[in-house]
Formats: C-alpha cells, structure tokens, sequence
C-alpha cells in the first residue's frame, strides 16, 4: 500500500498540521511516512501545502507531481493541484469560497463542508480535523485508534484536553462527506 | 535502545547533536536551517549534557567559535544556509588549513546572491571543490533522509577526528525541511577535560606547560615549509581518497542506463526507477554518499554496462563535471535538473531521460 | 673572549640582575627596533607567570605584526582569522570557563575588520581579556591607514594626510566598548616610558584578575608607535607619539 496525498490551503488552515497528524497516525500503524511541506513566507497568510505518503514500503521521492488524493481547501490550492491528481484519484474539497467547481471526469470528486460544520461547533480548531474524518472516510489507510494515538503524539501535552473535540470533529468530517462526482 | 520519532531533518540533526555528546553548537538563524538552532534552544542541552548553545553575532562569528572550540579538542558544530556558508568559508579553510576537526551543515537553498529560500543543490561546486582559498578538501557527506541527518553526526566527527579535518554535511531545504521516520542513538557522554588532555593533549590548546606547549595555526610564511605543509596535506586527502568513498547502488544490476543522484535528488530519482518499470525502462541509481572523496572507480566500472548515465541535481549542473571526468568519455554523459528553487519531479527526470538517450 | 662565557655561568657568577619570564621563548623578536610590541608582550607573559596560570592560559594571535605573537608567547596559542579573535577566544572560553583566555590585537584587526566580533564578545561579556595594541596604522603590510589613524597622518593609503571628510575619524573603540554592560574594565595605557611600563602591566594584571574573578571582559588598550611605519626614529616616534597620539587617545581608566 502507497498513499500519496497533497493537501492544500490556507496558512492558518491547519494545512501542516492536518498532515502532520496524518503521518503520525501512519507511525503508529507501522507505516513508512514522509511529509514535505512548502515553507516559507507563503506559510504566513498565503497559500501552504503539504506532501503526506503512507507507505508499506521504503518511501522514494517526497516530491510528486501527481498523487492519488488532492486534499484542497481554497480556490488557488483547487485550480493548482486539480489537474495533479492521478485518473482514478480522488479530489476532496470545501465548497466554502468555491466560485469554479472542480470540472474532471476521470476522478472521483468529493467535498466537505468543513468550514461550515466547525462554525456549528463554534470551534475554527476542528476544521482540518473535519477534513481529515473526511478523507479518512475515503481512504481508510489508517485506523481510528491510530488516529487518536497519532493526535497524541502530535499535538503538545497542555493541548490534549483537545483531544476529545477532534476525535469528535474527525467523526463528524467521516459522517459529512458528500459524493460530487464518481467515475 | 534506539527511539523512534516523526522529525524534520534540521530538528534530527540537532537532537543527534545532542545525542553525540558534542561539546558546542555556535550558528546563526538563516532559512531553511533556523529549526536548527531553535531546537536546541528549546532542548536546553546545556542541562541535558552540559553542551554549550550560543547564538552568534554571524555566520563568521559562529565558524570562528568553532575554530576556538575545535582547536581546544572540543566538539563544535555550526550549521547554516548557503550565503551563510558563503560568509563561513574564510573560517573554514583556516580550520582546513590549521586541521581541526568539525562538523558543518549546510541545508542548501537556490542562488546566486540572496536567492531563494527553496531547496536546490547548486552549493556542490562550493562544498566540493573549495569553497575557501588554497588548496583545501573537506570531507563532504550528502544525507538523502531525515535518518542520515541524523546518523551523519556521529559518521562526520568520527572522520573529522580520524582525519583532523572539517565535514560538512550537504543537505538541501527538502532533507531539512520534511518529516520523516528517525531512531535515535542513545545519549553518549560528552568528555571530560581529562580524556580530552589524554587524547588530543599533543596537538589541542588546552593550557600547557612552556616545554610542552601547542599551537594552532594555518601561517607558514617560510614557502618551503608551506608547501611542506600542503604536501602534508594532500597526503592525507589521498588517505581518504582510498579508505572513505561511500555510495549507495540502487537497481544497478543490468540498468541499461545509470542516473547519478545524491541527496534529495536521490530520493526523486528512486520514484523515477519505478515509473520507468512501469515503462520498461531498465534504470539504476548510483548515490554518493560521500561527495568528497567522490565514488569515481565505482561510476567508472558501471560505465562499462550501461549505454548512458545522466547527472540529476538540483543545480545548472555541477557534480555532472565529476561523473565525466570519471567516465571518462566511455558513455555519454548528460546532465538534467531544475533549480534556482524549482524541484524536479520523478516524471520530469524519466522524460529527461528518455529524451537524451531514448528518443 | 666573552663568546666562552654561557649565561649560566654569568648568573652563577652572581651578577643576575634581571630574569627574562619563561612564558617567553628565546625566539628573536621580529618587531621592528624600538617598537612597542615587545614590551607588551613581555609584560602580559609575566602578569601569566606571577599569577601562576601559564599552563592555564590560551592565547589568540590576531594577523598583522603580531600575527606570530605565538613565536615569543611560551604558552598554547591559536593563530585567528584577521579580526576574528574575540570569537576564536569565545569559542574556547566557552568551554573552558576556568582557563585564562585573551586576545592580543591590532587597530586593524580589533577596530576595522573585526569590529563586529568586538562589539559582540564585549557584549556578551565574554570572561576573556582584550589587549589591545593602538599605533594608528597597518604595521606588517607596509604602513597603510588605520581606523586609529590621525586627521592629517600620512600612511601608505593617506599619503596626503588622513582626510577625515573622506575616510571618518580615529575611532575611540576603548570609549565604545566601555558603555557596554558586558565589560567589567576598560583601560587605555602606554609602555614608552618605564613608569608608563609598570602601570599598563598593573592594567594587565587587573584585566586577568577580572578574569579569575569571572566579573567579564576586560579590554586593555596600549597606545603604541609604529616607527617605521610613521618613518620616524624610534626616539623621534615616541615623542610623535606623546605629542599627537596622546591628546586624541588620552591615557587612563574609562572603566573599572
């Protein structure tokens, strides 16, 4: 198993983060993990994306150009990173702020409402979280438990009173995620 | 018993730092490397070891407290990004010159000038080939994961003080930057003053009596002692010519063409293998780990079975020029690669590929 | 005749009057005649040798004429980098907190090209004792302009007279670095004149007290001439000295 995931947005979105979680989370499923981020002044209200590979084997290149899964959560991220997902791949996105829907028809098109569903939680935190329950959803490449294991190892010990109101919001993202467009 | 973490690779550099028992750690922030120095700010090592962490007031004050350090038989490290380098290299071949050992990271980023602050390779020509002025080598050695970042400290100071000559370890913005799998070493002691004394009391400045005293020093103004002193010198660059070339050999048995590739490039160019599989492109990967001394015999012999071998950096092309020099015109040899902060995808290598040799 | 007389059997004669210290070796001195360098070396090797720290201590050669201060100093030593040498002695005073560890420098090299790293030791107060030699000029390169040079003095790159409008004026580096907190002791002294002699190697002896004290970094300027460089006799230079160098570089503690 390979899985190699862009995610895309926002700095301030949690875009890092949300990966960062991810590959932890790939750790404790004894996965290989790579995360190569786009650093830089970009990170500081311009857009940020993150490379993420879970792996069964030696990871090669953690730099792509295509991936199976393109996680984008704004307009530039989408027109950028659209065209970069493999045919058969899947594209899950936020509609929030979306005026040009993604148009492929050889990849399976997904979108959550993350944005949307944090401010019913009244908690901009859970965003990427919701993002994240999403995708686990459609690509059940690690298992909740390792999930949970994984946001330990990540988020710092005065923040894992915390940890509560993401497996929640993770759960929420799985439940809300809706078909746009399938193969 | 080894740990195992999700680190970036500036950050396992500095906590094998850490780990080694080095002695001091002086640099200055620079993108992409500053997570060095954050991180052993924040670890505190000086109550984990003892270690000291001084931020200096530049990139040549930081090289220059090495000089200090390692010329008291102490372990000293500084890391920085390409201009800094750039400011390091008077530093550096004083400590060639005077013979000290140390550790030097550089996590390269594009140039000329300012630049860029994204990954590239185009520092090889600086690390490899001088860098400094005279007649100088460093031993260089290129980290091609987060888990060499690490390991490569213990691997560097056991050659700097093997040899009593400056490593540097040649990284990238990418091996800094990302996150990877990483297991630790266990702690090693630092040492004392007293095992320094017994081990490197005969050439260290550590307070000595008139009659048995040392100096540290690079001047000779007498020419004939000078060129003793190089030919000194180059002695011992061909010792580790001979006994330090270390490189990594990937899918290379029937490869009908080699690419040469070390660092990031290197992992790019192992995606590139497998996509040209999927083609039935039969290709192989030759990594030095060490670019000086540069694995020449080794490049040389695959020569003899492969029909093109191709120099993927991400530069305009620099250690190209090596892997002709070892060919020696018995292939063709081409080089491909982006940069000024542009990194080459695994697809864009193959088609380099297939367009040089292939078409 | 005298030629058979070893020096060891003039003293067992009796007629020692006066003991070279052991912190200097016998090497010839490559100072120019009458050039003030020799005296501040000797006196800072026998402040070492009456506080009893010469194998404590780790000295830091600068480059100009003093670039083979190593020669003559009998005690471990590193040869900086020009200017470098407040971070080489910080670098190793880091390390070795109870060793006795100085810089011996040059205008150029402590007041030009290694302003930065002076400013930043004495900002740190970095425990380590500066000796600082002041002749207004570029001995060992042949005589060229200093930051220390004089409004008017000719050198090799001034050969018209410093133009202060063009090239600034001599720094007062001592007076600068004295308003940072980092340094416990700033001095300025002169060896020309013997009682001028005993008085920098009190300035000295406090400077490396400070050290033992660990109260800081001590910076002990000496004001030196450069008689072949300002192509004076050494008597003409020493008085040139009193009567132009003194006024704009005036003698005394301006701290601690």
């Amino acid at each position: 198993m390979t899985e190699e995931i862009i995610i895309a947005g926002f700095g301030g979105q949690g875009v890092l983060s949300m990966g960062k979680i991810l590959a932890y989370s790939g750790i404790m499923q004894d996965k290989e993990v790579s995360w190569m981020p786009s650093y830089g002044p970009e990170m500081r209200g311009g857009t940020a994306n993150v490379t993420v590979i879970l792996s069964d084997e030696r990871i090669s290149s953690p730099v792509l150009r295509d991936f199976d899964t393109a996680i984008v959560l704004n307009q530039p991220s989408l027109d950028k990173f659209e065209k970069s997902v493999k045919p058969g791949g899947i594209l899950l996105y936020d509609p929030n702020g979306i005026i040009h829907p993604p148009t492929r028809k050889d990849i399976n098109i997904y979108k959550i409402d993350a944005a949307f569903e944090a401010s019913k939680m009244k908690s901009s935190k859970t965003f990427n979280m919701i993002v994240l329950g999403a995708f686990l959803k459609l690509k059940p490449v690690v298992e909740m438990e390792n999930v949970l294991k994984g946001l330990k190892k990540s988020l710092p010990e005065r923040h894992h009173h915390m940890i509560p109101m993401n497996e929640e919001a993770i759960k929420l993202g799985i439940a809300k995620v809706e078909e746009v467009h399938k193969i | 018993m080894k740990e195992l973490k999700l680190m970036k690779g500036n950050e396992a550099f500095a906590e094998a730092v850490i780990r080694e028992g080095v002695d001091a750690y002086f640099g200055y922030p620079i993108t992409p490397q500053s997570e060095v120095i954050e991180y052993l700010m924040l670890e505190e090592p000086h109550k984990r070891t003892g270690m000291v962490v001084l931020q200096a007031e530049s990139e040549i004050g930081a090289i220059h407290m090495v000089y200090g350090a390692a010329g008291a038989g102490k372990k000293a490290v500084t890391s920085s990004s390409s201009p800094g380098i750039s400011l390091k290299q008077e530093g550096i071949s004083y400590l060639a010159g005077s013979e000290l050992p140390c550790v030097m990271l550089n996590v390269v980023r594009g140039g000329p000038g300012l630049g860029t602050i994204q990954p590239s390779q185009a520092d090889y020509f600086q690390t490899v080939k001088g860098g400094g002025h005279g007649d100088y080598k460093l031993i260089v050695l290129a980290p091609a994961s987060v888990q060499e970042m690490a390991d490569f400290v213990e691997d560097g100071f056991e050659l700097a003080f093997k040899y009593r000559n400056p490593v540097m370890i040649l990284s990238d913005g990418l091996i800094g930057q990302m996150m990877e799998k990483v297991y630790l070493k266990p702690q090693k002691p630092r040492l004392t003053d007293e095992e320094i004394r017994e081990k490197y009391g005969n050439w260290a400045t550590i307070g000595h009596k008139p009659s048995e005293r040392n100096i540290i020093t690079s001047l000779e103004l007498k020419s004939e002692r000078q060129e003793k002193h190089n030919q000194k010198l180059q002695a011992k660059y061909r010792k580790v010519e001979k006994n330090e070339v270390r490189f990594e050999k990937i899918n290379c048995e029937n490869a009908d063409y080699l690419l040469v590739a070390y660092g990031s490039s290197a992992r790019i160019c192992q995606k590139t293998i497998q996509l040209g599989k999927e083609k039935g492109i039969n290709i192989g990967l030759l990594r030095p780990i060490t670019l000086w001394p540069f694995p020449s015999e080794e490049i040389n012999k695959m020569a003899d079975n492969v029909k093109g071998i191709l120099s993927v950096e991400l530069s305009t092309g620099q250690m190209v020029e090596d892997v002709k020099l070892a060919v020696n015109g018995k292939v063709p040899v081409e080089h491909y690669g982006r940069f000024g902060g542009m990194i080459h995808s695994p697809d864009e290598v193959l088609e380099a590929l297939e367009e040089k040799f292939i078409k | 005749m005298s030629n058979n007389i070893t020096p060891e059997e003039i003293i067992k004669n009796g007629t020692l009057v006066f003991e070279k210290t052991k912190l200097m070796t016998d090497a010839h001195l490559s100072y120019c005649p009458g050039c003030g360098h020799g005296v501040a070396h000797r006196i800072t090797m026998e402040v070492l040798e009456e506080m009893g720290v010469g194998d404590q201590a780790i000295g830091i050669a600068p480059v100009g004429c003093s670039v083979l201060a190593y020669d003559f100093m009998n005690i471990d030593m590193q040869q900086a980098a020009h200017g470098r040498a407040p971070a080489v002695a910080t670098g190793i005073k880091r390390l070795y907190p109870d060793k006795f560890v100085f810089t011996y420098q040059g205008d150029g090299d402590l007041a030009a090209i290694g302003t930065n790293e002076t400013i930043h030791a004495c900002n740190r107060g970095e425990n380590i004792v500066i000796i600082f030699i002041n002749n207004g000029i570029y001995g060992m390169t042949g005589g060229q302009m200093a930051p220390t040079t004089l409004g008017g003095m000719k050198s090799s790159t001034s050969p018209y007279g410093r133009d202060l409008g063009m090239t600034g004026h001599p720094i007062k580096i001592t007076e600068m670095m004295a308003t940072l907190p980092g340094v416990c002791y700033a001095t300025r002294q002169a060896v020309h004149k013997p009682g001028l002699v005993r008085k920098a190697k009190k300035a000295i002896r406090k400077a490396f007290e400070n050290q033992k004290d660990k109260k800081g970094l001590s910076i002990v300027e000496i004001v030196s001439n450069c008689n072949s460089g300002w192509k004076m006799s050494p008597v003409k230079s020493n008085e040139w000295l009193e009567e132009n160098m003194l006024p704009v570089f005036p003698l005394g503690d301006i701290k601690g």
